[in-house]
């Protein structure tokens, strides 16, 4: 009896007869890529596949990768196994990965969300058989805004810290998260600053065609005073540190918000202490993912990362076959990432360092 | 419900005193006086008597949101609050309405009248109407349990501010025994009549802890008074009218629980107000905590319970005297109008006045507090001789140096995720002392790590679990955490056979291998010392 198309290792999930990893979290010689965030494209592997649009972040931050680069929807034969990427809506150039065999297909979703967001090609449900799917918001209890709304009531802050004479500080992840926000938000309020690592991967992103408006890049030289009622982008890990006291204007303290998934949750907005929460994420939402594996027809799910004990009982319930895998993935992390750079200073942290950091 | 909503949401959306005082402020003087006193309410605690168990609320919430109730209660412990989980999970209003916080608290109340069937209609009713912010005050009105992240003090300035009332008055006006019933903003608030409420406490005066020594206050040794810390149960007893009363801290009458201390009346005059705390007490000592825990809790009390552990009022101060306030004299008065009242009560009752512990200067005080815990007593209180009686938490005339926790080093074994405030982290673990070969499991804690600790404690459990047992997981056991608790007592209920009172870590004892944690027998002979 032939083996499963996919199996799961210790070091990812393997394709036994194509001979590939996709997504390793250790080292092997072939890994497929669903993504540039740093719990899904690591260090130390053989060769990569991603696709064109994923390929510029993993450079700048993998460094000199041996990366080939597919286009969505174009197929591969890789072991006598057909591969090919498709839009997963959670960052640009972010994909699912399907994996077919004699008729056989089974799709890794990697991360994913089912709302357009202005920026990442549109989410597309692939018809599969078996569906490798996150599930980093699977509770009824997170249920997403129209990006629209969200973007409306940040406007609303920044336009009234900025009547306030405040800076407006907004803690967004530097990869995917920050740029969702620059191009949603309504440039006409002010300027818009961003730190380091955030700009480094605007920079990345904009090379690659991507249209976000104009930022101003803070180094240590930048005279915040300069820049009254900003929009100030920062990785999360910079919000309350004395990099984010600099931006004090005539009307005190900045005021800072964060963008979130997790803000959804009262308890958790108050543990970081942000004066605003955004419910924003680039993950799919309890609805996002129930019709998301509805539309893949799939009979057999596996749960990667996030509620997966829970959501696999509701979907075993509804009749798919399901089961939990454990992953070395990480969903939206919202602490992960302050232990490292929480360094003060006003040295921005280095944009590889970040972009590992902004899961 | 949309302005006291929006109030809601401006409180919650800073963590800045300011802003909540000037959105609080702004409430005071805009909402209808109804909603006004009713807010007091809320934010001095007191609230609508539940209408509908908690256990229907989420029955009917996980039908209407077309989920399996098992769902719902995996999800409330992650969101860590019902009121908040029923708001995220039901679908979307239909239709608006907006109705006043006092007419929604009306609804509320009058489902207590009604069969359930019923109380299941006007319950989804409410919420198809509501939406999400406006759906969590309601659940929360219905659940109670309401802070909205303001203490009274803050509420309390706001409302000076709005009422150009000076805030020790409002504080004072705001105690006792009234609900929007039985007052309305005027007589509550702006025109007060002091003969309606013969029960009225006055506010109580919070000491702060002194963390750095006596040497760290000012003036020499003289200018203060020493007292010990005893564990009981601060009281404001009451004489008035011929009656009497006692509240607790928390603004609880608790007259009944303690009905020995109705023979005081028979000695000191009415008018009379004194502050103090209740203990559990034989042979003239006090008995252990857990002696007047049985009587906590219980609203009225068997006979045997009377014998086995009966209390007294150990008075440390007099707030009122022949019907005068007399809390802006010095201490020192105040403490001498006391010892002369308490001269008139006769030894068998149930009255003495918390001794003085006599020093001539820090270092023989400090030996006093060294001797603590062989007293049954906490630590020692330090009071300055000519300062008045304030109300709450206030810096400076009133000091509880505290002795120091019992420690003891422990391995953590199992780790649980928090909720709430840390619902992506875990917080709540489990930790055991060796018994020869074995981990024996003794307390959890919860508290004590900062979130940066707490943030790579989460990150090593996730790699270093052994197994799962539903949300708790057992963990290799590697690190030792240093437990500091408040005091130890036998326990036939634990496998140790001891249980702690207040355990938290201290610690993170990162350079100490799980080998060399303390052990069983270590434990036990603190409980033979201390329990
Ligand atoms: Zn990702
Ligand atoms: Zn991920």
């Amino acid at each position: 009896m032939a083996e499963p198309l996919l199996t799961f290792t210790d070091r990812g999930i393997y394709c036994p007869d194509g001979d590939f990893h996709i997504d390793p979290w250790r080292p092997v010689d072939r890994a497929l890529i669903t993504h540039g965030h740093a719990d899904h494209a690591r260090d130390g592997m053989g060769r990569y596949l991603a696709t064109e649009g994923a390929a510029p972040v993993m450079r700048h931050r993998l460094g000199d990768i041996r990366l080939d680069t597919v286009r969505y929807g174009e197929t591969r034969t890789v072991g006598g196994v057909e591969v090919s990427f498709h839009p997963a809506g959670h960052v640009p150039g972010s994909a699912q990965i399907r994996v077919a065999r004699r008729g056989e297909v089974w799709v890794v979703s990697g991360d994913y969300k089912v709302e357009a967001d202005g920026l990442s090609t549109p989410f597309e449900p692939v018809r599969c058989h078996a569906f490798v799917t996150e599930c980093t918001f699977g509770l009824p209890v997170f249920a997403w805004r129209p990006q629209a709304d969200v973007a409306a009531e940040i406007d609303a802050w920044w336009r009234g810290n900025a009547a306030a004479g405040r800076a407006s500080i907004l803690g967004a992840y530097a990869l995917g998260k920050a740029q969702r926000l620059l191009a949603a938000v309504d440039c006409g309020i002010g300027p818009i600053l961003t730190h380091g690592a955030v700009e480094n991967t605007n920079a990345v992103l904009r090379a690659q065609g991507l249209m976000l408006p104009d930022t101003v890049r803070v180094t240590p030289e930048t005279d915040t005073k300069a820049h009254p009622g900003a929009l100030v982008v920062a990785p999360p890990s910079a919000l309350g540190t004395p990099w984010a006291r600099r931006f004090a204007g005539p009307g005190g303290a900045p005021s800072t918000g964060f963008a979130s998934g997790w803000m959804a949750l009262r308890g958790v907005r108050r543990r970081r202490g942000a004066d605003r929460g955004f419910v924003l994420s680039d993950h799919a939402d309890w609805a996002g993912l129930n019709a998301a594996i509805a539309e893949t027809g799939a009979e057999r799910i596996f749960v990667t990362h996030g509620y997966t004990a829970i959501f696999r009982r509701w979907l075993a319930e509804l009749g798919y076959d399901a089961a939990v895998v454990e992953t070395a993935y990480e969903g939206e992390s919202l602490d992960a990432d302050a232990d490292e750079s929480d360094q003060g200073g006003q040295n921005a942290p280095s944009p590889r360092e970040d972009l590992e950091k902004g899961l | 419900m949309k302005r006291f909503a929006a109030l809601f949401t401006a409180l919650d959306q800073t963590t800045k005193i300011n802003p909540k005082v000037a959105a609080l402020a702004d409430y005071f003087a805009e909402a209808p006086e109804d909603d006004r006193l009713w807010t007091v309410a809320l934010l001095s605690g007191r609230r609508p008597k539940r209408t509908v168990t908690t256990t229907l609320l989420r029955e009917w919430a996980a039908a209407r949101a077309g989920l399996p109730l098992w769902l719902f209660e995996e999800c409330y412990p992650i969101v860590g609050d019902l009121a908040e989980t029923i708001a995220l999970i039901l679908p979307p209003p239909e239709r608006r309405e907006d109705r006043s916080l006092t007419a929604w608290i009306g609804e509320i109340r009058a489902l207590s009248a009604l069969p359930p069937e019923d109380r299941r209609a006007r319950i989804l009713a409410a919420w198809d109407v509501l939406d999400r912010t406006e759906r969590f005050v309601f659940n929360k009105l219905i659940t109670g349990g309401f802070r909205m992240g303001v203490s009274q003090k803050l509420m309390t300035r706001a409302l000076s501010r709005a009422t150009d009332i000076p805030e020790p008055d409002l504080a004072h006006r705001l105690m006792g025994d009234w609900s929007p019933d039985t007052v309305s903003f005027e007589t509550l608030i702006r025109a007060p009549d002091p003969t309606v409420d013969l029960s009225k406490p006055y506010p109580f005066y919070l000491a702060y802890q002194l963390d750095d020594g006596p040497e760290s206050l000012d003036g020499p040794p003289a200018g203060w008074a020493a007292e010990r810390k005893w564990d009981g149960i601060r009281g404001q007893l009451i004489l008035r009218g011929g009656t009497h009363f006692l509240w607790s801290r928390g603004e609880e009458l608790m007259t009944d629980r303690f009905p020995e201390l109705a023979r005081i009346a028979d000695y000191l005059p009415p008018g009379t107000v004194l502050d103090g705390e209740v203990l559990a007490w034989r042979d003239d000592a006090p008995l252990p905590f857990n002696a007047l825990q049985k009587r906590i809790g219980r609203k009225t009390v068997p006979k045997k319970l009377l014998t086995d552990a009966p209390v007294i009022l150990y008075a440390y101060d007099l707030l009122e005297w022949a019907g005068e306030d007399r809390r802006a004299l010095p201490f020192v008065e105040r403490r001498a109008l006391l010892e002369a009242a308490a001269a008139e009560v006769p030894p068998d009752a149930p009255l003495r006045v918390s001794p003085l512990v006599p020093f001539d200067d820090w270092p023989a005080l400090a030996a006093e507090r060294a001797r603590s815990r062989d007293l049954s007593a906490e630590g020692i209180m330090l009071k300055r001789w000519d300062s008045p009686y304030r109300d709450g938490r206030k810096r400076g005339d009133w000091w509880k140096w505290k002795v120091d926790p019992l420690t003891v080093d422990a391995v953590m074994i199992y780790a649980q995720q928090g909720h709430g405030r840390r619902a992506n982290l875990f917080t709540d673990f489990t930790f055991a002392v060796w018994d020869g070969n074995q981990l024996v499991p003794f307390t959890k804690a919860y508290s004590g790590l900062t979130d940066a600790e707490f943030r790579q404690i989460t990150a090593w459990v996730r790699k270093n679990t052994l197994e799962r047992f539903g949300p708790v997981r057992s963990v290799k056991p590697e690190h030792v955490f240093e437990i500091a608790f408040e005091g130890i007592q036998a326990s036939a209920r634990h496998k140790s056979g001891l249980a702690l009172r207040f355990p938290r870590m201290a610690r993170w004892r990162r350079d100490k291998p799980a080998r060399e944690a303390n052990t069983l027998a270590d434990l036990q002979a603190m409980l033979a010392a201390y329990g």
